[in-house]
Order: structure tokens, then C-alpha cells, then sequence
């Protein structure tokens, strides 16, 4: 690697940070907002005597831990499934593609192009009949379905940096296909595997607008949780701010901690 | 064995939404301070019924009408009770959707609420809504502040006054502003008090046979009375002021006047809450050309959807929430001053009520003379206080909202903005198939 000077290497120092910060902004105003009292809220004033009142409102308010119990099931739930749909149907299309693949793949992808609410009349109305209105297995269907196509195009460039060589070494030595994806394919691909599923447990964790028109009370996430501090008539900016950093919590810790792991899957082929 | 075992206990988990028993009413409501208090309270309402369980449903006002609607529409029967406005109840009720309110408890007294809250939620005399807490709207002002400028605002002001207090008590130097009013576009913010503004200047939305009357010379008077004012009295960036914005701003001291929801006031008195809370004194709304007007009422209300599954058990808490006992009951545990306002009228009889609440005589008498059923300069063919009891309103207040904030910000001078109000409201009129 060719060593940069240090005015660049400031540079990008600079740069790098900057960037950071304009990301992080957004976040750290709903900390501080969350850690003022509602009049204060409304005032972009940096002055303000720091309180926890809000959060104690907010977790009085409305039982957190059955929200959150529900994301953590919904986003699991719809991760694993579109894992194991995905799995099977990229390796098909990395290692045994036919004339129709690349189409195939590009159909995928354009099911994500029409506006979710164009579909809402038609889910809606399904999801009444097979009773599926309000439950955390209608919510992991529709989350499955939604991230289906990013998942599966992601698996797929990275299942198609693997070689055929190897994949084909392990035929010869008589694994069949499902051994040869369990034992080969995923230890090689893990990173990407990994960061996939990661992203997609992200999307379903932050996803709000099937949720909050598919669930009402036993099935509702956080994303409900946080919608409900909104107020037409009296202040709210504190609490909500309060009530999303509660809901945002366990996925940035859990971002934080598998920050590695993404990084790496996300790269992954581009500097092997 | 143990992976047998997971997987059925991931099953159980997946398949989670437990068995409803014959009596879980669903709980349709909005965040509202009165609503958050009758979710703490229903406790009692459990336990004086243990036959019926409650379950909260909390979203954001659009969301819950969207979500409602849906549910109606479909009859997915998803909600037992709904938190609705007094907008939509009769367009609701003439679509059959929602459950008429007879066969309530000997004891529940519907003579008791306020005649015009009582109007407004009922069709053909039945009631389709019991009001759970009701709104007109009045002048809030900073006794403090006219005192130290020698200024007293009269009994019954007129807009003209209001124009010259402001001027005078705007000192823009140290963050106070005379005038706020609601400048967030919307047909429930901006356009509501636009349209009182407009009635007290003789103007109105349609004139008989629905004819669009918006490009008129009372609404050009209006529009021009509310640029002005807001342009050199009010605080900057107006377009992005709705009750909320305007409740802070007064509540931190940077208002002289206000003119908004007579909700606002219970909230103003708040020391918790406002930093004015002992400053704060209120006049009647101001009074254009047009005497009789201007008019605001609101109420938000329960009722009962006709795909719900347990009408009876919901017609119970309905009945419990919107009670003479509950208003006690609020009375006991959190204070008189935290109690519904504007639904009934043994509330503000109650000797502890008007020591408790001082403003509760002009909240009545606002509500009182807001009569729904048409209170403009010339004939209407519409009913509605604050806004236009069709389904078509929410559409077209929101649109015409946002020209009228177009010409607070500049981008449009009145003269257009009325003009492109004038020809997209009768275009959507004529689109709807009125006049009917």
C-alpha cells in the first residue's frame, strides 16, 4: 500500500468523521431530546438540566418488554425463513443458472418497486380471511416476503465468488447437494451469509408500515410502541424521543457488537 | 430430542396470538391527556366487570382513522371501540358504520351533555358516539404582559383590537411575539382556524346549491388580516405551527395572544407544564364583520364499529367512560381540573369544577353558542363549525391548507392562492358529484 501524506491523511480524517457525525446527528438529538422535559423539548436550546422523567412516563405508560418480545420474535422469525428460502434458491442460481436466471433475478427484484400501500387493500382483505390480522406469524410471512429479494440477489453474489472447483471437489468425493451447501457453500460464504441476515433482521426490525397496519395489540412491535407517544393535542417530543431510544437500543447494541461481522460480509470478495 | 423440542416451542412462540376470550374489547384511541387518563383508570372499569377485558390499541390521529377505516371497510372487526371526531361520526353513521347508542343504562343521563356536543354526534336523533371530551375554541392571552404595556383586552374583542395589541406587545428582540395562530397546513390545523377567521368575515366555504364560494372578497379580507398579522406580529417560521408548536411556544413565554382549542387551557394551567401557568388570562374568540360567528367545536368521541364482534360489552365501557361517575372518579384521583371537558353539563355545575377550573364558564358558553348545524353570514348547504362535515373535506382543507401557508411563506400572493384554492375545490367538488 502506497503511504499517503499526512495532509491527505487528515483529509480523510476530516472527512471520515464528518461523515460519521451528520449520520449520528439524527440519534444523538433523540437522546438529548429524550433527556429534556416536554417544554423544554420544543426548544432547539443545547442548555437544559438533564431528566429521566420522560422514560419513566413512557415505560409506565405502555409494557415495553411484550413490544419488544414481539420484534425480537417478528425480526428472527422473518430472517431465518427468508435464510431458508433464499439459501437454496441462490445456490440453484449461482451453480446451476439456465437461460431464464438473470431475468428471474431482476423479476425479484422488481416485486420491491411498487409502493407497499398499493398492496395494502388486497393483504389486508387476505390476511382477514385466513386470520392472520394481528398475529406474529402473519407479520414474519410478510417481512419473509419483503426482504426475500434483497436477501436472496445478496446471497447470490456472494455464493457466486465462490468456485465451482471446489464446490465440484466435494461432488467428487461424494457429497450431495444439501452437504455440499451445509459443509462447503455456508462455512465459505459465512461473513456474507451472516451480514445478510443481519441487514435483513435490521429491515424487519425498523419496518413500520406493515406493522402498524397489520397488528393492533398481541402482535404489535416496537414500531407501534413508538407510534403511540404521538399526540394531536398536547406535547410529545420528549416522550416519543424516549420511547425511540428504548426501541432502537437493542438493535444498535446488537449492531455494535456484529459491526465486525458486517463490515467484513458486506466487503467480502472485493479484496480477497 | 431437544431440537424436536425447540422447534415446537419456536412454533408455539410463532403462532403466538393467544385465544380471544368471548369478552377482549380491542381499544381503538389516540394519545390525547384525557385518553392516557382513562387508560390508567380502567382498571376500576376490569374490575366492577370481570367478564371483560381490555386491550389498548395507541396510534397517531392519522394512523388510527386510516387503520379504522380499513378495518370498517373490510369488516375485518379488528376494533371494539374507536376514539373518533366529531367530523366523522355522521359521515360514518350515514354509511352505516358505526352502532347507534340506544338501550344505554337508565342512569347515564344523555340529556346531561351539552346540547350542541349532543348534535353533533347524533343523525336522524340517535346518537352514533357518546362525546368523551369536547373543545371550542377562545383567546388566550399574558395578563403580565398588558398590564406592564397599560393594556386591557376588552370583554368581547374584535379582530381589529387583537391587530393593535399585538403590534404593540410584539418585541422581537427578546423572543415575544404578539399574535401565534396555527400555520401548519392541514384541514384539522391551519384550516380550522382559517375557516373561523374566514366566517367572522362574512365568508364561507359553498354557498347554496354547493356552489365554491373561496375566491370572494370576506375570504381575501381574511387571508390578508392573517398574513399580515402573522408576517409582522408572529413568530418566524408560522408554516410550521400547529396546536402543539403554538401550546409550547405559549407555555415558554413567547406569545402575547393565542387564539386556539379551549383544550389548551387546562394544559396552560399546568405549572408542571407551563412556565405561564399563573400569567395566563383568556377572552372569548375575536369577532369580525360577521357577529354571529365565529364558531369552533370539536369532540372526541366513542363509539362503536358495525363489524365489531361484542357490541354489548362494548356498549358497557362506552357507556362506563362517557359516565357522570367517571368525570368523578377523575375528580377523585387526579383533581377536578383534570377532569373531560365539555360533554356534560352536571360537570360544570359543579361548584368544584368552577373553583378548580376558571375558565370553564367561557369554555361553556363557547360550546354552547357553537351551533354546528350552520352559523354563517349567508345560507349553507353544509353542517360542520371548524371545518365541512363531507367526506371530501379532509382532501380539500388539506390542499387549500397548503396554498393558504404558501402565502404566509411568500411563494403565492393571496390573489392566486384564492384562485387555485377556488378552481381545485370546485374541480374535486364537481369530481365528487356535487351538488347531491
Amino acid at each position: 500500500m502506497v503511504k499517503q501524506s499526512l495532509p491527505k491523511r487528515i483529509g480523510i480524517a476530516v472527512l471520515g468523521w464528518g461523515a460519521a457525525f451528520v449520520l449520528f446527528f439524527p440519534l444523538l438529538w433523540m437522546l438529548l431530546t429524550s433527556l429534556k422535559s416536554e417544554p423544554e423539548a420544543v426548544n432547539p436550546s443545547l442548555t437544559f438540566t438533564p431528566t429521566l422523567q420522560s422514560y419513566g412516563e413512557v415505560l409506565a405508560r405502555a409494557d415495553y418488554l411484550s413490544f419488544a418480545l414481539n420484534s425480537v420474535i417478528i425480526s428472527v422469525g422473518g430472517t431465518v425463513l427468508a435464510l431458508a428460502l433464499a439459501i437454496p434458491a441462490a445456490y440453484v442460481m449461482a451453480f446451476h443458472p439456465t437461460k431464464r436466471t438473470r431475468s428471474t433475478l431482476l423479476w425479484m427484484l422488481s416485486t420491491k418497486m411498487l409502493p407497499s400501500v398499493g398492496v395494502l387493500v388486497p393483504i389486508y382483505l387476505l390476511f382477514r380471511t385466513l386470520g392472520l390480522l394481528d398475529t406474529r406469524f402473519g407479520l414474519i410471512v410478510v417481512y419473509t416476503l419483503m426482504n426475500l429479494p434483497i436477501v436472496v440477489w445478496m446471497l447470490f453474489t456472494f455464493f457466486k465468488e465462490v468456485p465451482h472447483d471446489i464446490l465440484e471437489a466435494g461432488r467428487m468425493d461424494g457429497a450431495r447437494t444439501g452437504a455440499e451447501v451445509w459443509h462447503l457453500l455456508l462455512p465459505l460464504t459465512l461473513p456474507g451469509v451472516a451480514s445478510t441476515g443481519l441487514l435483513s433482521l435490521i429491515l424487519c426490525w425498523n419496518e413500520a408500515f406493515w406493522s402498524l397496519n397489520l397488528t393492533s395489540s398481541a402482535a404489535a412491535p416496537l414500531t407501534a410502541f413508538i407510534a403511540s407517544f404521538s399526540s394531536p393535542q398536547g406535547l410529545f417530543f420528549a416522550k416519543l424521543s424516549a420511547a425511540s431510544t428504548v426501541a432502537v437500543a437493542p438493535i444498535l447494541v446488537f449492531g455494535w457488537l456484529s459491526q465486525r461481522q458486517l463490515v467484513r460480509g458486506l466487503t467480502f470478495g472485493a479484496v480477497k | 430430542m431437544t431440537r424436536t423440542r425447540t422447534l415446537l416451542l419456536a412454533a408455539s412462540l410463532l403462532a403466538g396470538s393467544p385465544a380471544l376470550a368471548e369478552s377482549t374489547l380491542t381499544i381503538a384511541t389516540v394519545n390525547n391527556g384525557d385518553m392516557v387518563v382513562m387508560q390508567k383508570l380502567s382498571s376500576a372499569f376490569e374490575k366492577a366487570h370481570p367478564d371483560i377485558k381490555l386491550r389498548w390499541v395507541v396510534l397517531e390521529e392519522n394512523v388510527l382513522r386510516q387503520r379504522v377505516t380499513t378495518d370498517i371497510a373490510t369488516r375485518a372487526g379488528q376494533f371494539d371501540v374507536l376514539t373518533i371526531g366529531n367530523y366523522e361520526v355522521p359521515i360514518w353513521a350515514r354509511q352505516n358504520w358505526l352502532e347507534p347508542m340506544d338501550g344505554l343504562p337508565a342512569d347515564y343521563d344523555a340529556g346531561d351533555i351539552l346540547k350542541t356536543v349532543r348534535e353533533g354526534v347524533s343523525r336522524d336523533g340517535k346518537l352514533y358516539a357518546l362525546p368523551f371530551y369536547g373543545e371550542s375554541a377562545m383567546t388566550y392571552y399574558r395578563k403580565d404582559l398588558f398590564d406592564k404595556a397599560g393594556l386591557t383586552m376588552p370583554a368581547a374583542p374584535t379582530y381589529d383590537e387583537i391587530k393593535s395589541f399585538a403590534a404593540k406587545l410584539t418585541d422581537k428582540a427578546s423572543q415575544t411575539y404578539g399574535l401565534c395562530l396555527r400555520g401548519k397546513p392541514g384541514w384539522g390545523e391551519n384550516m380550522a382556524y382559517v375557516t373561523t377567521l374566514v366566517d367572522t368575515f362574512g365568508g364561507q366555504w359553498f354557498g347554496e346549491g354547493w356552489k365554491t364560494t373561496i375566491d370572494t372578497p370576506e375570504w381575501k379580507n381574511a387571508l390578508t388580516y392573517y398574513t399580515d398579522v402573522l408576517k409582522n406580529y408572529g413568530p418566524p417560521g408560522a408554516t410550521s405551527n400547529g396546536f402543539n408548536e403554538n401550546l409550547a411556544l405559549f407555555a415558554s413565554g413567547r406569545c402575547a395572544i393565542w387564539i386556539d382549542s379551549t383544550v389548551a387551557a387546562g394544559l396552560l394551567y399546568d405549572p408542571k407544564q407551563s412556565q405561564v401557568a399563573d400569567k395566563v388570562a383568556f377572552a372569548p374568540m375575536p369577532t369580525g364583520s360577521f357577529k354571529g360567528g365565529p364558531t369552533w367545536l370539536w369532540s372526541w368521541n366513542l363509539g362503536i364499529p358495525a363489524s365489531s364482534k361484542q357490541k354489548d360489552a362494548a356498549k358497557t365501557f362506552v357507556a362506563w367512560a362517557t359516565s357522570k361517575a367517571y368525570v368523578e372518579m377523575v375528580a377523585k384521583e387526579n383533581g377536578w381540573v383534570a377532569v373531560p371537558p365539555g360533554t356534560r353539563e352536571s360537570t360544570y355545575k359543579s361548584p368544584d369544577y368552577q373553583k378548580a377550573a376558571p375558565f370553564a364558564g367561557f369554555v361553556l358558553k363557547a360550546i354552547d353558542s357553537a351551533n354546528p348545524n350552520g352559523q354563517t353570514r349567508n345560507p349553507r348547504p353544509y353542517t360542520g363549525a371548524q371545518f365541512v362535515a363531507i367526506p371530501e373535506f379532509q382532501g380539500i382543507g388539506t390542499q387549500v391548507g397548503q396554498t393558504v401557508a404558501a402565502t404566509l411563506t411568500g411563494q403565492q400572493t393571496i390573489d392566486a392562492a384564492l384562485k387555485a384554492a377556488q378552481s381545485a375545490t370546485e374541480r374535486t367538488m364537481r369530481q365528487a358529484g356535487y351538488p347531491k
